[in-house]
């Protein structure tokens, strides 16, 4: 135990005010900790939390809403955008958000997430990609890697039977609506201080008017991947990586002038 | 404000418009898409919020945010959309929040077809989506009587924090009368106590969710639910009836059915037939009591449906086996005439009542000749 | 020569992932064996000087536990 005295200290880093001081259902190590973090970070730098509605979705997010600070609804499963619509049209000058999985954003929800992307939806999206249905026991995801093995894939995902993954970031990106789409990960400090970059774009997008964002996080799922936290951070970057490459797919030309 | 001539879908429009709709998010579907074609110039016109969206899956959901974000908000469909929004009404209604549906019912099961119907009595009055709950349905005859409806829906949607159903038919949406037009109301400038509007440093935050994971607290929310239910089933039952005081007999229809029947009705009067009719508005909360008494001093019940008997198992069931119940029915779209009508009240009339069997059985056994014959 | 900085870790949000420990750059995170929180996990703890207050920690932690503090540099100088 060090005995350094912290009253002559300047603080570094504090529980974000718009996160709520409890303690959360996600697993240890879960990245969907790290990823509420962040928006939770930039939601107080920006100062937009009297402003913020969010919109949770059906997953291990469902309960998103007992985390953030400010207004909040529960949407049925990947019906998130939808909803956001909805409020964002009645309410145009709130910052309104949706937190969704894979399961929910790209599978049950690809109608929804793919409207109001192609609408411009001034909306953000933050979308916790970790391969699998993680809150129903770690079912195959349509971004369940080939040859990943899940509790409805048990031999791995065969691509003969089940098809391909989807990757949503690059297909939402052909949507002239999208004004910013990303794809950051969680997996280190480097990673998750970009990932954090990233979300400040897409609210700044939002902000100003510029369309729908969207930043895809890749994310860690330990418990069905039955790996501990700190291999699941190096199953993610061997694994997760190559097949969704990190970068910017959609960048609305007003973001070179932008300084934040 | 004068009358003039509406189209039932633009006449069911405006009448939201007056109402103070902010919010409407729809999908084309026939016959009713004249609304969202309407609202896609009439809201916008306005400042007020309208959007087609990707599918009625989508709509539901729009309204359920615009719901929880306090707006007057609806959507209007027919009857394989209302299928689709099944799930978002249930989240409705879980949630607590208010909104207005309008279901223009069509033929089907399945696709279908486009020509009115009533086949979605079942689906709509009994709730539709999973889970305890009772949205209020209304079931107007002519477009005055729903546009009156449509106006009023939306105060009795928010006195309540309820389920708003206005079902009407085809023939309704598609036909052109005379209409006069309520007042318009001010769009609402405060956000309800309970929405999630921003918190905008005047209040805590709020959350709306249908989600409670402990029984307990669900079971305490249905219970919530319930008694709001009983205090609706209490003040919002509404009915017409013509021809009742010394009525002998009575026929039971409702929407378009009802006007038909009112029709031969008043033929069968002209024939010194004393028979009336009992038309609901109110399908959900049903006029239980109402069709109760009558059993107790009618020598029977004369139900005419444009579906396979659906109100026919609630008049059945609130009639409690005291009184004949007879059924007449079309089904698939097709309306029946008023001569079909009379002259099933003249055999009632001439021939009595039958109280073995059960009236669908009976119908169908003659239904087949029927069509034959026309 | 680097700032002093150190850490406190809330013990209702911590849930051992150890996330903190692997990615400290001075290694001076361990589990505190000796001790379980009323949710019971083996907190992360400072088991050793050298916190240098970088915040790494603070970065990778899923739970935001994780308070973190340095020097200021203007006290430090004027102390050399």
């Amino acid at each position: 135990m060090t005995t350094t005295n912290i009253e002559n200290m300047q603080v570094i880093y504090q529980h974000p005010e718009a996160l709520l001081n409890t303690t959360t259902h996600y697993c240890p190590g879960c990245t969907h900790g790290v990823a509420h973090r962040l928006v939770a970070e930039v939601i107080d730098e920006m100062n937009l939390r009297q402003n913020s509605i969010g919109v949770a979705s059906v997953g291990c997010s469902v309960f998103t809403y007992n985390y953030f600070d400010f207004d909040f609804v529960e949407a049925p499963h990947g019906r998130a955008p939808a909803m956001a619509t909805g409020i964002k049209r009645v309410h145009p000058d709130r910052i309104v958000l949706t937190y969704q999985g894979d399961g929910d954003m790209i599978s049950i929800g690809t109608g929804e997430i793919t409207h109001a992307a192609a609408r411009g939806e001034n909306i953000t999206v933050i979308f916790i990609n970790n391969a699998n249905y993680g809150m129903t026991g770690g079912q195959m995801a349509p971004t369940t890697l080939p040859g990943q093995k899940t509790t409805s894939s048990p031999k791995g995902r065969d691509i003969e039977q089940a098809g391909y993954p989807i990757r949503a970031s690059e297909m939402l990106a052909t949507l002239d609506g999208a004004g910013y789409i990303a794809r950051r990960s969680l997996h280190d400090p480097k990673n998750i201080r970009l990932a954090k970059k990233a979300i400040r774009t897409a609210f700044e997008i939002q902000v100003r008017g510029l369309g729908f964002s969207m930043v895809e996080l890749l994310s860690t799922c330990p418990t069905n991947w039955h790996l501990s936290p700190v291999d699941a951070t190096h199953w993610l970057e061997e694994n997760m990586i190559p097949y969704y490459p990190l970068g910017d797919y959609k960048v609305h030309p007003a973001l070179k002038d932008l300084k934040f | 404000m004068a009358r003039e001539l509406w189209k039932g879908n633009e006449a069911i429009a405006e009448a939201a418009v007056r109402a103070g709709l902010q919010a409407y998010f729809g999908y084309p579907i026939t016959p009713q898409t004249e609304a969202l074609e309407y609202l896609s110039w009439r809201m916008p016109e306005l400042g007020r919020a309208f959007l087609q969206a990707e599918s009625e899956l989508g709509a539901i959901n729009m309204v359920y945010g615009a719901a929880c974000a306090g707006a007057r908000t609806m959507t209007s469909t027919s009857s394989p959309g209302t299928s689709l929004m099944m799930e978002g009404l249930s989240y409705i209604a879980g949630t607590e929040v208010p909104m207005v549906l309008v279901d223009v019912v069509r033929g089907g099961p399945g696709l279908g077809n486009i020509a009115p119907a009533q086949g979605d009595y079942n689906q709509i009055v009994r709730g539709g989506g999973h889970g305890d709950y009772h949205p209020i349905v209304f079931a107007p005859s002519g477009i005055q009587e729903t546009v009156d409806t449509v106006y009023e829906m939306f105060d009795i949607a928010d006195k309540y924090r309820t389920i708003g159903i206005v079902m009407v038919d085809g023939s309704i949406g598609q036909m052109m009368e005379p209409a006069e037009m309520p007042p318009m109301k001010e769009v609402r400038k405060e956000w309800p106590a309970w929405s999630t509007s921003g918190m905008e440093g005047k209040r805590d935050r709020n959350v709306l969710t249908s989600i409670y994971l402990d029984p307990k607290e669900q079971e305490m929310t249905n219970l919530r639910m319930m008694k709001n239910w009983q205090i609706i089933e209490k003040n919002e039952i509404r009915f017409k009836e013509y021809f009742m005081e010394d009525a002998k007999f009575a026929v039971v229809g409702f929407g378009s059915a009802g006007r038909v029947a009112l029709s031969a009705v008043r033929a069968a009067r002209a024939a010194g037939i004393p028979v009336g009719l009992f038309r609901p508005i109110s399908l959900s909360p049903f006029p239980k009591k109402q069709i109760f008494e009558l059993s107790q001093k009618l020598q029977g019940l004369f139900v005419v449906e444009m579906n396979s008997g659906m109100m026919l198992d609630d008049v059945l069931l609130s009639s409690q086996g005291r009184v004949p119940v007879e059924f007449y029915g079309r089904m698939g779209g097709i309306m029946p005439f008023p001569d079909e009508i009379l002259r099933e009240i003249k055999r009632l009339h001439s021939e009595g009542w039958q109280a073995e069997g059960h009236p669908r059985d009976r119908w169908l056994a003659k239904l087949e000749r029927i069509i034959e014959e026309e | 020569m680097p700032l002093t900085g150190t850490i406190v870790v809330d013990e209702n949000l911590c849930k051992a992932c150890e996330l903190c420990i692997v990615n400290c750059p001075v290694q001076v995170i361990a589990l505190d064996n000796e001790h379980i929180t009323p949710r019971g996990f083996h907190p992360a703890h400072l088991f050793k000087e050298g916190c240098t207050g970088c915040g790494t920690c603070a970065v990778v932690c899923p739970e935001a536990a994780i308070t973190v503090y340095r020097e200021k540099r203007a006290e430090k100088e004027s102390n050399a």
